[in-house]
């Protein structure tokens, strides 16, 4: 009789399903898979080093570029560390505004993960649609910061200024003609809040488009039930956070059980699955956009009705307006302070976590009282996930792997950090 | 000073006992420092403890504590930060641990206690060089295939030693020492204590 061998194959870093460079080595009998290995790292780029080599609020740039798709929801708890070493207060409109940009990149995140898994595992279409809306969403990080992804747009103290009054309009080009301009700009002559209410109440709609394409889909169920079963006990011990604990039945939100900002003046329900496969995963997602689009209706009606301060008065952490800069002596030399030596952290540590859309996203500061911090350590839930793929993946077919990778939501940016 | 936080402190002390080197409650966080030679068994009750509970590993971070303060640290140079979470009784808890040897060191590892440390562990071991006892599979993480040295050391310089660039002439992808300088636009400033207060200027 002939001998049989496993076969060793690479997945990645270069597979289009490999959501960026993961390089996944697969040991496999057969179509099952019996081990795989995944080789991370070639997304490093040290933001924790490197972040100790520069001022406080030189840092929140970088922020952005750890988990590229969820790019605010970084910036939040990188500033929620700071304002906690700090021991400051952010008004209550950032909050508020910060709560709605959270839950704006929550459905922009999940837009992304539903689309490229359904992607990955055969469903073309839905990345097409999941892209239209995401658009929609782009703009207004783009009216608020001028950046469509890395928006840079929270600061320690607050946010970096008030939401626009005017929602910017399409031009007529060699592209677009006057009436499709026309069309395009229908909803965005008011402001960005109304440009944002125009889309909460559109987007229950395109939750129900999604629904029909996946939810009852054949195929989709045959690719997601019952595949990549985590049971609660093993989601806590590999420290599972968001949509993957939850998916598995363990009724745990950062939001709801250690709420920060205001999570805990708004209105919202947390959905967990059953069986913990990844079509519970799939229809958790589906339920917490819709309950992020509730909780930015609120959010936009609380801004309509409040005005206010949107960062901390305290000029040694935030910078003065740019009016009183030019026309105060006092303004202009906090301006220069913090732009040259930047703010000081008083000594100690902290770890602020934040309901991230794919789990819990902590950052552990550590300040020695000097104008950068001493250490930083980002804490990122796709690296507890991707941990446990070997053990998630075995017995499962090739095909598997790559469905399993859809539901974990990975993105390399914040594994490789 | 919120009464969970008094409580969790209590029933640390009650149940970890002269375990503990230190209980230390600051900015609504509470961190414990335990010896080396007990970490382990610390790990363990902190799990097992039904009164405790702390099944999640949340995240390990590496700490090299050479250049606290400019030169004024006078401990152990290498730490580890672990953060738990307890999903039962949902509380927060930093453990740290300095290793005795600041030339070679070494740390209990947890992966038996709570298996997510395993990435984090070996993510330790890659940047700042801590080794843990009884890791199942101790590899380098998020540096390149055959680097040396541990990058997150304060004495490792933030350019590196080697770069990397494509060789024409060979036709590979060669390394080379680095040929840009390390250079520093604001420098590291430790002001008086009372610097960033609001009353201050």
């Amino acid at each position: 009789m002939a001998e049989i061998r496993n076969y060793t194959i690479n997945f990645g870093p270069q597979h289009p399903s490999a959501h960026g460079v993961l390089r996944l080595v697969l040991e496999l009998d057969g179509e099952v898979v019996e081990r795989a290995d995944p080789h991370i790292g070639l997304l490093h780029r040290g933001t924790e080093t490197l972040a100790e080599t520069r001022t406080w609020i030189q840092s929140v740039p970088y922020m952005d570029r750890l988990d590229y798709v969820s790019m605010m929801c970084n910036e939040h708890a990188y500033c929620m560390a700071i304002e906690r070493l700090l021991g400051i207060e952010v008004p209550i409109r950032a909050q508020y505004i910060r709560v709605m940009f959270d839950e704006v990149t929550r459905i922009l995140n999940h837009l992304l993960g539903i689309g490229t898994h359904a992607l990955d595992i055969g469903a073309m279409t839905m990345v097409l649609y999941t892209f239209r809306e995401r658009e929609d969403l782009m703009d207004v990080y783009e009216a608020v910061s001028g950046a469509r992804m890395h928006a840079a747009y929270y600061r320690p103290g607050g946010v970096y200024r008030d939401l626009p009054d005017r929602m910017p309009q399409y031009e007529v080009n060699k592209f677009k003609n006057a009436n499709t301009v026309r069309q395009l700009n229908e909803n965005r002559q008011g402001s960005l809040l109304d440009f944002l209410e125009d889309f909460t109440n559109r987007f229950a709609g395109y939750c129900d488009d999604y629904e029909t394409l996946l939810t009852d889909n054949r195929i989709w169920k045959q690719r997601t039930v019952g595949i990549g079963v985590v049971t609660p006990e093993q989601a806590k011990a590999w420290g599972f956070t968001g949509v993957m604990l939850r998916g598995s039945g363990v009724a745990w939100d950062l939001r709801k059980k250690q709420p920060y900002e205001v999570y805990d003046q708004v209105d919202f329900d947390v959905p967990i699955g059953k069986t913990g496969d990844c079509y519970d995963r799939y229809l958790v997602r589906m339920e917490e956009m819709r309950q992020s689009n509730r909780i930015i209706k609120q959010c936009i009606e609380w801004l309509r009705k409040n005005p206010g301060p949107v960062i901390a008065d305290n000029h040694k952490v935030a910078p003065p307006p740019r009016e009183r800069m030019k026309a105060n002596m006092e303004e202009l030399i906090h301006h220069f302070k913090l732009f040259t030596e930047g703010m000081h952290v008083p000594a100690g540590e902290v770890y602020a976590a934040v309901e991230h859309p794919k789990g819990e996203f902590g950052v552990y500061a550590v300040s020695d009282g000097a104008n950068k911090p001493y250490r930083l350590k980002m804490r990122a839930p796709g690296f507890a996930h991707l941990a446990a793929m070997d053990e998630v993946a075995r017995g499962h077919m090739i095909a598997d792997v790559v469905a399993i990778i859809g539901t974990m939501d990975i993105v390399f940016g914040e594994i490789d950090r | 000073m919120s009464p969970k936080l008094e409580r969790l402190s209590q029933v640390l002390r009650e149940v970890l006992g002269d375990r503990l080197r230190s209980v230390v409650i600051d900015r609504g966080e509470v961190t414990i420092e335990v010896a080396p030679e007990n970490y382990l068994g610390v790990a363990q009750s902190l799990r097992d403890h039904a009164d405790l509970c702390f099944d999640e590993l949340i995240d390990v971070s590496g700490l090299d504590y050479s250049a606290y303060g400019g030169d004024a640290w006078s401990g152990k140079r290498f730490a580890v930060a672990v953060h738990l979470l307890s999903v039962a009784k949902n509380w927060r808890l930093r453990v740290k641990v300095f290793a005795e040897n600041d030339d070679f060191p070494v740390l209990d590892s947890v992966v038996g206690v709570w298996p997510s440390a395993n990435w984090y562990e070996r993510e330790a071991f890659d940047l700042y060089g801590i080794m843990f006892a009884g890791h199942p599979d101790l590899r380098r993480i998020l540096t390149d295939y055959g680097f040396v040295g541990h990058p997150f050391r304060k004495d490792f310089p933030v350019t590196g030693y080697v770069e990397m660039r494509y060789d024409a002439e060979q036709g590979r992808v060669v390394y080379q020492p680095v040929t840009i300088e390390p250079r520093e636009n604001t420098p590291r400033i430790v002001r008086e204590e009372n610097y960033g207060d609001v009353g201050h200027g």
